[in-house]
């Protein structure tokens, strides 16, 4: 019977391995072997083990110079959807006191997540352009005498365009997380006259920590890979990581993409790994 | 109940909650609001006068790009990663209801998949259809890298909707005599169709969306994100606008829809609270 049952199982998840094998692991394999080829202009794949790509990697000051500023990128985006995250997830949770009610405001939070994220992107730009209207608000008000530049194509750009896109994968966790909370513990926390600091952080903080956890896993892991934000709202003169792999790709440099790539993989399991230590995640799914 | 007064922390949390709502939707408005600029309007405020004028451009010829080529390609191909991710995820769930060698390490490369940068799964995908010799495409090699980033999702999604599924509906089938594909048809199905939708639901947009993962994999013809990617550097008028308020628009009507269909499943579910003997031919 047990026999029967497991030959079931494999033809019933089987066409979600064979994609995973096919799609993913199969590549991901293949990134790690092509980051030890060699390359030439009209060759782009050459099989060889070289060492050569990670040479140049780790060789160039360009790259710490892009990791820093992935990584700048990276913690200030995170604090500022923690926090804002978190926040809304709170008010959600536990200020509004009906389940419609609640189910009307997160959707009206994912609405604008169902335009293109281009577009997304794209329509800060008659906001914070050179002639956009924070500009023209500033200059009505006499604050600023000539437009100011660095609202856009600028770092403050790419972080404004990370944190209006990311927000919510923060905020979906961290919501879940406390809806599970149960309502007792924190009129026991009061009862015992704990105030409301005091039970937010010793109590509502730390039953969060899954969710905070899977929303950071999932803003670091986007802001890291990025490269699209980075080229509409970075204009060009931004650096990331991403970036960096997509413009070697798009002079088909594929070997030295790949070493890249690896070393961003690297770099994210590690901070990912340092996420998991404060929590557990597997709890939570 | 309700007659317990507000805390004034509400007050300022529901001030932050209409800040972040107004942060959301702000740009957005104003992208709809000069998608209808005039005729010899700029791309950003003052308007130049009102007019259809962008929207009626958007169905002209183009000069640059491809816009409508690329829109029809990115709806085809959601269609067929919905279809595709329903199903796989669906099948997949009911595998996962059962524990089975390699169940766990399933999980954690789904799992893997979404939290891998799109950048480098793009790049894999593109290596291996490169050192295959095979051309790239958005219905072959594109199709891929979005199931890689959609059947986790749904995978998710169908793990929330078995975790909450009561299995003596499927039991007590068994002992009337259903065969396993009669209690999958006419019990299981039914009771998880509105999540379905659900998955549909994600499995589109998310590929509609998508632009890191298919970058390198979608070969010579652009999907829509990609289009308008590069459209973006090179288009000084309005009509950018136009096609961000007009996709926006359809989007929200599919979804509409979506939503409107999974009511009528409850409301059909809820009044023909029994559809037992149905599944006897």
């Amino acid at each position: 019977m047990t026999g029967v049952k497991s030959w079931l199982s494999y033809l019933q998840a089987g066409p979600m391995i064979v994609v995973f094998a096919l799609f993913f692991l199969l590549p991901i394999g293949l990134v790690v072997v092509v980051s030890f080829f060699d390359y030439q202009t009209y060759d782009i794949l050459i099989p060889d083990f070289t060492w050569q790509n990670y040479e140049d990697v780790f060789t160039a000051s360009v790259t710490y110079r892009t990791y820093l500023i992935t990584l700048k990128f990276c913690l200030i985006v995170w604090l500022l959807t923690l926090l804002l995250g978190f926040t809304i997830a709170y008010f959600l949770a536990f200020h509004v006191r009906t389940t419609i009610w609640q189910v009307v405001l997160f959707l009206l939070c994912t609405i604008p997540f169902w335009t293109s994220i281009v577009i997304r992107m794209i329509s800060w730009i008659p906001l914070l352009g050179r002639h956009g209207l924070v500009n023209q608000a500033l200059q009505a008000m006499g604050l600023v005498d000539e437009p100011q530049e660095w609202l856009l194509y600028s770092e403050f750009a790419v972080i404004v365009g990370y944190v209006h896109l990311y927000t919510l994968f923060m905020i979906v966790p961290i919501f879940n997380s406390m809806m599970r909370i149960d309502r007792h513990l924190l009129e026991a926390a009061s009862d015992s006259g704990a105030s409301g600091w005091q039970t937010l952080w010793f109590v509502i903080v730390p039953l969060c920590k899954p969710g905070i956890a899977i929303g950071s896993i999932f803003v670091i892991a986007m802001v890291m890979g990025d490269f699209v934000t980075v080229n509409v709202l970075g204009g060009g003169q931004i650096a990331s990581i991403g970036k960096a792999i997509a413009t070697e790709l798009s002079y088909l440099q594929f070997p030295p993409a790949a070493a890249n790539a690896m070393v961003l993989l690297g770099v994210v399991v590690l901070l990912i790994m340092l996420l998991m230590r404060f929590a557990d995640v597997r709890k939570e799914l | 109940m309700r007659s317990e007064p507000r805390p004034r922390s509400f007050y300022v949390l529901a001030a932050i909650f209409a800040l972040f709502v107004l942060f959301l939707y702000g740009p957005m408005s104003t992208v709809v609001i000069l998608a209808f600029q005039g005729r010899d309007g700029g791309l950003t405020f003052p308007m130049n006068g009102v007019s259809l004028h962008w929207f009626t451009d958007l169905f002209q010829p183009q000069p640059i790009g491809d816009i409508w080529g690329a829109f029809d390609r990115s709806i085809r191909l959601g269609l067929m990663v919905m279809g595709l991710t329903v199903v796989i995820a669906f099948l997949a769930g009911l595998a996962f209801r059962r524990r089975f060698r390699g169940s766990s390490a399933l999980f954690y490369i789904a799992i893997a998949s979404i939290i891998m940068p799109s950048v480098v799964v793009s790049l894999g995908i593109g290596s291996l259809f490169e050192l295959l010799g095979v051309e790239r495409n958005w219905w072959s090699s594109a199709l891929g890298a979005h199931l890689t980033w959609t059947l986790p999702f749904g995978l998710l999604i169908m793990f929330a909707v078995f975790n909450r599924f009561n299995p003596s509906y499927e039991e007590a089938a068994r002992d009337l005599g259903a065969t396993g594909w009669q209690g999958i048809r006419f019990v299981v199905l039914p009771i998880v169709a509105p999540s379905l939708i659900g998955v549909a639901l994600f499995g589109f947009t998310l590929s509609y969306d998508e632009i890191a993962r298919t970058s390198q994999s979608v070969g010579a013809l652009n999907t829509l994100p990609l289009e308008l990617q590069a459209m973006q550097t090179n288009i000084t008028t309005p009509i950018i606008y136009a096609l961000g308020a007009y996709t926006t628009a359809l989007s929200l009507l599919v979804i509409g829809i979506s939503l409107g269909l999974v009511a009528i499943f409850r409301w059909r579910q809820r009044r023909h609270g029994s559809d037992a003997g149905r599944g006897l031919v």
